[in-house]
């Protein structure tokens, strides 16, 4: 008798297509968070808040109940939908400029606030959608359309190390950066996932994962390529790694 | 500060106090606020009060932050609000043209002061634009409210919340700090209202159907042609059915008054003096500015021989009188850039200086 | 039998799984898809799978749809 040991979740929408660049890692954080839904057993109960950039497109894919926001309000609107129905499961899914630049005021307060809600940001170090500009997370030297001869600190300043802030928070329950460039660290992300949404159930406060994910077409790479950008350029400055657990001994 | 909210009999109330106590009434679950003068006290209020009722209630980062949280509170189709001012609504722009596109029922008071930039705190009408033709990008229309009492406070903002949720379309209640800052005897009823059932399009949680997505993201040309389509069908229903003014004495009036808010209560005791010294002039208010009463106007430009709009500010409502009018008769401008509303008096001698 | 399933019409030839099988049983296939793309095959004749879905954990297009023990 042969056993399933890989299906695809049941909190994806039916025949579900991404419309993802081929090799974007996009595709595997949306199906770590559909399988994390499924293993808590809390899709029926789940309101999302997504938001602008190659993310928004999220809510085509998961089964659930979204409210697309204005690019950097996601945090804001999940305030709001989780202040309002307190027993709704509520999460963001959105990029790096959406979190961390436009929408910086917007996550640090949620933080600050304790928000009981969960938050997911993908960190490619660019703005994927509009064809790869210098954002909030663009490396030190990385050439973008917007930096053509790369990010130098006199004139563009430097990335932020987006959990290490949120990990600042005192309303922040779990902080973690994870990485999907192996199947190892794959796992450890969906690991992470799984205890901010945990922490958010509790009542604990904000739950928060940062993923270094790939953007092969912006970055003119392989997917193989991309993946070994993560780990020679990206976990430098961004390095993974747990940076606050409330619920850790 | 005023915490209780009394229904059935009088009291003297602050328009701030009223506008607040009103939406606790009307069953508001969620204010999310930043503070501004000349509206403060609706948050100040909201703060004590949604805490002792256990509903929701948040002192925003900022007005961006403020108007996406009533989005939020709003797409799970709770009643929900925030309140502003002039150069902090501008913030709040991008937030009510996605509501309209979302068709979510968020209701906004704009308590208008001194403009442009920050302005002053001083009364003003500068923001008939800004709420009527809207600062947010592509094609949408807000229900916009103008009450010029403070009882009149009180039923616009069960009326706001009323048509939110009836036609699923953002609500601006435009009072100015003249009637947040003043005093008068209110009665708070009950909210006379029906409560609209949302089950057909609020966010949940996907229990027994698939997920519901709330969303303007219109990738392809042709579904964004139908959904405005669709969008400005409603908008037809909406100006065929809540258009609302008042008027007096404008059955055989020669001069017609226009003006809305505040200013009106001057206008109308001018017209008052108007009719003792036999000049035949008569008043419209409107009371919805959008939707405005143009079959009214245009009705009434068959009667009467000019119009005369009063206002404080550099000329707005004006522009729509003249449209409505449509070039029948004259259409003639009173006002003062910003401040209290000119005086009784003052309207009187412009007004003889018209005709 | 170890085996996996894929989905052919979802696959964007990133060909991240051929490189992540540890039995080297993912080749790239002579077809072309309906997105135009040459997609990948599961070519096993030895019964070498071990069902590890290490290819399906790592696949960012959800193609693998499915992976079996025994």
């Amino acid at each position: 008798m042969a056993t399933q040991v890989f299906k695809l979740p049941e909190s994806l929408r039916e025949n579900t297509r991404y419309s993802f660049c081929p090799g974007c890692d996009h595709g595997v954080a949306v199906r770590l968070v559909a399988e994390v839904l499924d293993e808590l057993g809390i899709r029926e109960n789940t309101i999302l808040a997504a938001s602008i950039g190659c993310s928004v497109t999220i809510y085509d894919f998961l089964n659930i109940d979204a409210i697309e926001a204005p690019h950097g309000r996601a945090m804001a609107e999940a305030t709001g939908v989780k202040r309002a129905r307190p027993d709704k499961f509520v999460f963001t899914y959105q990029g790096d400029g959406d979190f961390a630049s436009i929408g910086l005021a917007e996550s640090l307060n949620a933080a600050l606030r304790g928000e009981n809600i969960s938050a997911i940001c993908i960190n490619n170090t660019t703005y994927g959608m509009t064809g790869g500009q210098l954002g909030p997370t663009t490396l030190v030297g990385q050439v973008t359309t917007t930096s053509p001869t790369g990010r130098n600190i006199e004139y563009y300043g430097y990335p932020i190390k987006i959990a290490e802030h949120i990990a600042l928070c005192d309303g922040t329950a779990f902080s973690a950066r994870v990485s999907l460039d192996t199947v190892a660290n794959i796992k450890k992300a969906k690991q992470a996932i799984k205890k901010a949404f945990e922490v958010q159930i509790k009542g604990l406060g904000l739950g928060f994962v940062e993923i270094l994910s790939t953007c092969p077409t912006n970055w003119k790479m392989t997917p193989d390529e991309a993946h070994e950008r993560v780990r020679n350029e990206m976990m430098k400055t961004f390095v993974p790694g747990i940076y606050k657990d409330v619920t850790a001994d | 500060m005023a915490t209780e909210c009394i229904t059935n009999k009088k009291v003297l109330t602050k328009g701030n106090y009223a506008i607040a106590q009103a939406a606790v009434l009307a069953g508001c679950e969620c204010y999310f606020g930043y503070p501004i003068t000349p509206q403060s006290e609706i948050g100040e209020f909201m703060s004590g009060k949604m805490q002792e009722l256990n509903r929701g209630y948040v002192s925003a980062e900022s007005e961006l932050a403020a108007i996406n949280m009533v989005i939020g509170a709003c797409s799970t189709g709770a009643k929900a609000m925030t309140s502003s001012s002039s150069c902090a609504v501008s913030l709040m722009q991008e937030g009510l043209s996605y509501a309209t596109s979302d068709q979510l029922p968020v209701v906004l008071v704009s308590v208008m002061r001194g403009g442009p930039g920050l302005g002053n705190i001083y009364p003003s009408q500068g923001d008939y634009f800004q709420a009527t033709k809207g600062g947010g990008n592509g094609d949408y229309k807000l229900i916009v409210l103008a009450p010029s009492t403070v009882q009149e406070c009180v039923d616009l903002t069960y009326k706001a919340f009323y048509l939110a949720h009836k036609y699923r379309n953002p609500t601006v209640l435009l009072a100015d700090g003249l009637l947040g800052q003043m005093m008068e005897p209110v009665e708070f009823k009950e909210y006379p209202y029906p409560e609209i059932d949302n089950s057909g399009w609020a966010l949940t949680g996907a229990k027994g159907r698939s997920g519901r997505v709330i969303r303007s993201y219109a990738p392809l040309a042709e579904d964004q042609c139908v959904f405005l389509e669709k969008l400005y069908q409603k908008y037809k229903t909406i100006e065929e059915n809540e258009t609302e003014w008042e008027e007096i004495g404008t059955e055989d009036a020669d001069i017609i008054l226009v003006s809305f808010g505040s200013t009106s209560r001057n206008v109308k005791t001018a017209v008052k003096m108007c009719r003792e010294k036999g000049i035949k002039a008569g008043i419209l208010r409107p009371i919805t500015l959008y939707p405005f009463p143009n079959n009214r106007l245009k009705e009434l430009a068959c009667i009467a021989k000019k119009f005369i709009v009063v206002e404080v500010n550099m000329g707005q409502m004006v522009n729509d009188v003249r449209l409505a009018v449509n070039g029948k008769v004259p259409v003639e401008l009173i006002h003062k850039p910003v401040g209290a509303p000119p005086a009784p008096e003052e309207i009187l001698d412009k007004i003889e200086e018209l005709i | 039998m170890n085996h996996i399933v894929i989905d052919n019409s979802k696959c964007k030839a990133c060909y991240l799984c051929i490189k992540e099988c540890p039995k080297n049983l993912i080749k790239i296939s002579s077809q072309t898809n309906n997105l135009g793309n040459r997609t990948v095959e599961f070519v096993d004749p030895n019964h070498e799978c071990l069902g590890c879905a290490l290819c399906a954990t790592r696949c960012p297009d959800l193609a693998i749809t499915e992976v079996y023990r025994g």
